[in-house]
């Protein structure tokens, strides 16, 4: 039997499940023959582990076990998340063939429910990248038009999800990987509060900034990830010991009342003027629903992308030295001697934005450039956050676009390194506050989706799904599918 | 101290291996002598995706060295990343306290050879990790073993107070037993948990500023450290009275010829990128969390010297010497507290238990003497149970771990001290010997030997000689 | 603000701290891109930061510390297997040459 996961939430799935009408083994089937299908025009998976998906989801089916709505479930992780015995690469040549020895507590959760894991997608190499173009390995197409880029760097799980490859995949959100491209596929995608979800086996790219979160067709299945993948880790020492709540309790489509807070700035230069009007026109449909909506201002948004660029950078400087061709990975050959190993690995290893963001990270925290550079920016980060804190006083939400345009044409901005950090002006702040941050499908552009940001205080999801699965009901937008939908 | 018309000053910084249970941020075991990586996990070989979770244990101990020398504890700390490559430091940064120390404002008094007393202060002390092993092989490859990697450190930075090499030895030896006596390590040489890294440098007398600093690292020994500083001390000021100028640079400490070699020099401060380690929460420290260590922390070395000079009446030379390590001193603590004579226990442990110790070649832990066990003896010996004598072979006994009450039962090592049972046998040995009464009468002594001797083997050895001595004589006298 | 952040000496200073080689003409288009990120960085200095507190973290927690209780995950064989190079249960490198490192 083959099941059309466009026609399907996580809730019409696991309900099939327990009444027998599906069997994991199903859903396994379905999925891997969807990437049969369709991956040779998405390429959004790296490595797939047919044998080993189908043998646990007949184990799952044997169990009959079906008590977490994932359990059964098929699942993309990004090549970032450590697996035990799966290769994880981070869609680096620096980790070509790297088997981790564990499983990282995302991972970890979903097999303990069941879920069954299919693959890994993917990504910017080691999330670095707005567009799944710096992978070692393969290039992404967006699950709307394969000539434009799906968006980055969780690309390779966004377009898993929009092209009807899986019902949910994870991906990483250091400063918008997860949010930009869920607006690039017209998929909803979540960064959680800084905390929320445990970075243990996430490899890192900035400590402070990253998150693991969810890729989902609806705001109800993103609410219902994050209900098994969040919580206190012991493992991570910046996990927060705060309760889980259901993250669904507040999907009313009610909105009557909720004081959302629009920032001027974020309509300011470099939006494409079509995808403000959308967005805009959005936000109009939630004031519709009865929402209070006032301009406001976070007058330090312009100086997000140099705070976010040095800090990001410098931890990242320091993360990625581990990949030293010394204890796992890819070691260069013919080495004379240490500095050699070191120099020549990590050359070949690297590629460009990997090298270049080292380069910035290292520099920025050197002698003589550590107060300008780092310290300054961490300075500037405060400010940011007194932003936020200031409108989050009177206000529930804060809403605006996710990204200044559309998905672009694949290889337009590859080779322009200043214009693709600029483009993460409207994410990056929300990594830097450490807050939650949706994104969900506001309408289409040129026929290319258009995301809604909305962003919520520290902790408190609830009310950005509440605000997402407002607008999604009343617009219904997730019913238009991409073409490809058509190849099932 | 002087050498020609200069002055020396000498900085140390220490690392100390404190011996918790498990490695800083992983919990992989702390043990010496394990086969190679066998102590290692996946946050060991910093693994992609791993991350790092602080010992609060290592923390303690962080503290308690911090108190034992006088530090304040800080309040807030925040970890540090410093970076840098190198095989058996697998992430390429060091977790550290670079910021924010531990301690910070602490002193050691030290006594000099002269017998005056100089404090020492300390800068700052850190709690950090240290690396793993790196074993250079001949074959043009080197080996790594990451069992040590991780394993907690406190460094112990001092202000450059120290102006000689033998006050640098001075310091090493005092602050080794300050370590000592805070339990958090035995600081053996050997093993590597005690290393120091040294600055020194000298000026004309008077001069303001301090001279050029030469730095060597990781020297295991303190007759090294002290041999390192007197070579580089000449060595200077020949540059110097020479016309030539000390440069800034590392060298190494070359045993066989007592000298030092140029390693490298440096241009400008290493260049370490330290920055606020993000994988970690800071650490709050209260005053309650500080006095719950101070509880837990022992006693120094001298107030226990104090005590028992003050207490239990031991000379002072011996107060030092069951005061060289904690585990003298905590044992001998036990004895007396068991019920020992504190002399008594005092001249055991320094006598015979030393002398064992030295013959065996081992520690006194690894010993199967108890505290009770010697406090068992020695208060047979007090009751006239046993004799000093007799104690000789149940010393033997209880240093292979029997019970001394035991043992002189089963192999009847007991003193018979009961007038009425000495009486008997004295009755009838005199009743037996008549000729003997007579030469004691005409005054030969060598009659009470005789006579001594007769009663010993009719006791079978376990009269008590003392009191059957005076008790002869007595009723010779009534003959 | 200066016209150029960084020079070329300067770049190659950085990627040797990084390990990282490049030839003279990556260099040069390396020099010329981490300059103009650099001069976006150095708008930061227009915003007065005098009496600000620096964020490194967002995280609350404080303290969150672990028992002092060794626990051997036992991954050694699985670790030394994933070395590139390895000999008697170590890790081998090429030659570490005197007074690299620490």
């Amino acid at each position: 039997m083959t099941i059309n996961f466009f026609d399907n939430d996580l809730t019409s799935l696991h309900e099939q499940l327990i009444n027998k009408d599906i069997t994991a083994v199903d859903l396994a089937q379905s999925t891997l023959d969807n990437i049969d299908k369709t991956d040779d025009k998405l390429n959004a998976f790296i490595t797939t582990n047919p044998e080993e998906a189908l043998v646990q989801a007949k184990k799952i089916d044997e169990q009959s076990d079906f008590t977490n709505i994932l359990s059964g479930l098929p699942v993309a992780l990004k090549d970032n998340l450590a697996t035990n015995g799966i290769q994880t690469t981070g869609a680096s040549r620096i980790l070509e063939n790297f088997k981790p020895v564990y499983d990282a507590t995302v991972v970890d959760k979903l097999n303990t429910v069941g879920a069954i894991s299919v693959g890994k997608t993917n990504m910017d190499e080691f999330a670095m990248g707005g567009s799944t173009e710096t992978s070692y390995y393969k290039t992404t197409t967006n699950a709307w038009d394969q000539t434009k880029v799906p968006g980055g760097s969780s690309g390779g799980s966004a377009a898993a999800v929009a092209g009807g490859l899986v019902p949910f995949a994870l991906g990483s959100d250091t400063g918008g990987s997860i949010r930009q491209p869920a607006a690039f596929n017209g998929i909803v995608g979540l960064k959680p509060t800084y905390g929320r979800v445990s970075r243990w086996g996430l490899f890192a790219m900035a400590s402070s900034l990253d998150q693991v979160g969810p890729f989902t067709r609806t705001v109800k299945d993103n609410a219902l990830v994050l209900n098994t993948i969040a919580g206190f880790d012991a493992k991570d020492s910046t996990s927060s010991t705060r309760e889980v709540p259901d993250f669904t309790s507040k999907l009313t489509g009610d909105v009557k009342g909720l004081k959302i807070a629009v920032p001027k700035e974020y309509f300011g230069e470099g939006i494409d003027p079509k995808v403000a009007k959308t967005v805009k026109a959005a936000i109009a449909q939630l004031e519709a629903l009865g929402a209070i909506v006032d301009e406001v201002s976070l007058p330090h948004t312009k100086y997000g992308v140099a705070a976010y660029y040095i800090i990001m950078s410098s931890e990242a400087s320091s993360n990625l030295q581990r990949y030293d061709g010394v204890r796992y990975g890819f070691r260069a050959d013919d080495v004379k001697n240490l500095e050699d190993l070191y120099i020549k690995t990590r050359s070949e290893g690297f590629g460009d934005e990997v090298k270049r963001r080292i380069m910035l990270g290292t520099f920025s925290l050197s002698a003589g450039a550590y107060d300008a550079f780092f310290k300054k920016a961490a300075k500037i980060r405060t400010l940011l956050i007194e932003d936020f804190n200031k409108v989050f006083a009177d206000y529930d939400v804060i809403v605006g676009p996710t990204a200044p345009t559309v998905a672009y044409g694949l290889g337009e901005e590859i080779d322009d390194p200043t214009a693709m950090y600029l483009a993460d002006v409207l994410t990056i702040p929300v990594n830097l506050a450490g807050l939650p941050g949706l994104s969900v499908n506001a309408g289409f552009v040129d026929g290319l989706p258009v995301g809604l940001q909305i962003i919520g205080k520290p902790f408190d999801e609830a009310t950005v799904y509440q605000t997402g699965y407002a607008f999604e009901q009343a617009s219904r937008l997730f019913e238009q599918l991409p073409d490809i939908a058509k190849q099932y | 101290m002087a050498t020609g018309n200069f002055e020396t000053t000498i900085g140390l910084e220490v690392h100390v291996e404190m011996q918790t249970n498990s490695k800083l941020m992983s919990p992989s075991p702390v043990h010496y002598g394990d086969k190679p990586n066998e102590n290692t996990n996946v946050i060991d070989f910093g693994y992609p995706g791993v991350l790092p979770v602080a010992n609060k244990g290592a923390i303690e101990f962080g503290m308690r060295a911090a108190l034992a020398l006088h530090a304040t504890v800080s309040p807030f700390i925040r970890w540090d990343r410093k970076n840098y490559f190198y095989p058996d430091n697998p992430k390429a940064y060091q977790t550290t306290q670079s910021q924010t120390p531990l301690g910070t404002n602490g002193y050691l008094d030290v006594t000099l050879p002269d017998g005056n007393v100089k404090r020492v202060r300390i800068k700052e002390m850190h709690v950090e990790e240290d690396a793993g092993k790196n074993t250079h092989g001949t074959d043009g490859y080197s080996y790594v073993d990451l069992n040590r990697q991780g394993t907690p450190l406190i460094e112990i930075v001092s202000e450059p107070d120290i102006a000689s090499p033998d006050e640098a030895y001075a310091y090493l030896e005092q602050l080794r037993q300050a370590i000592l006596f805070t339990g958090i390590s035995e600081a053996k040489m050997q093993e590597g948990q005690m290393r120091a890294d040294v600055n020194i440098s000298i000026r004309p007398f008077g001069s303001s500023e301090y001279g050029t600093k030469v730095e060597m690292k990781n020297i295991n020994s303190f007759n090294y450290v002290r041999n390192a500083l007197i070579f580089e001390e000449k060595r200077q000021a020949e540059v110097l009275r020479a016309g030539g100028i000390i440069q800034q640079e590392t060298r190494r400490y070359n045993e066989p010829t007592k000298s030092t070699i140029l390693m490298r020099v440096k241009e400008g401060a290493d260049d370490y990128r330290y920055f606020p380690e993000p994988d970690l929460a800071p650490i709050v420290i209260d005053q309650s969390w500080i006095n719950k260590v101070a509880n837990e922390l022992p006693k120094s070395a001298g107030e226990r010297q104090n005590e028992y000079v003050s207490d239990f009446g031991i000379a002072a030379y011996d107060a030092e010497v069951l005061t060289q390590t904690l585990a003298m001193s905590d044992f001998y603590d036990a004895t007396v507290a068991a019920g020992a004579d504190a002399k008594r226990a005092a001249n055991y442990l320094i006598g015979d238990v030393n002398a064992f110790m030295n013959k065996h070649q081992i520690e006194l832990q690894e010993t199967q003497l108890t505290p009770e066990h010697l406090a068992g003896m020695i208060k047979l010996i007090e009751a006239g149970t046993i004799s000093t004598k007799q104690a000789k072979q149940v010393f033997e006994a209880i240093m292979v771990g029997e019970d001394p009450e035991a043992f002189a039962k089963k192999n009847g090592l007991v003193q018979i001290s009961d007038p009425a049972i000495l009486l008997g046998w004295i009755t009838e040995v005199l009743d037996n010997n008549p000729q003997s009464i007579e030469d004691f009468k005409g005054g030969k002594d060598r009659a009470t030997g005789y006579l001594i001797g007769q009663l010993m083997k009719m006791s079978k050895g376990q009269a008590n000689p003392g009191i059957m001595n005076k008790m002869l004589l007595e009723e010779l006298a009534k003959r | 603000m200066s016209e150029t952040t960084i020079s070329q000496q300067e770049v190659a200073h950085v990627a040797s701290l990084a390990k990282l080689a490049f030839n003279d003409s990556d260099l040069k288009q390396f020099t010329t891109q981490l300059d103009s990120i650099l001069n976006i960085f150095e708008t930061l200095g227009e915003v007065n930061t005098e009496d600000v507190e620096p964020t490194y973290s967002v995280t609350e927690n404080v303290n969150h510390l672990r028992e002092d209780v060794a626990d051997n995950w036992h991954q050694k064989q699985a670790l030394l297997k994933n070395a590139p190079l390895e000999a008697a249960d170590l890790i081998k490198v090429p030659a570490i040459l005197d007074g690299e490192g620490e």
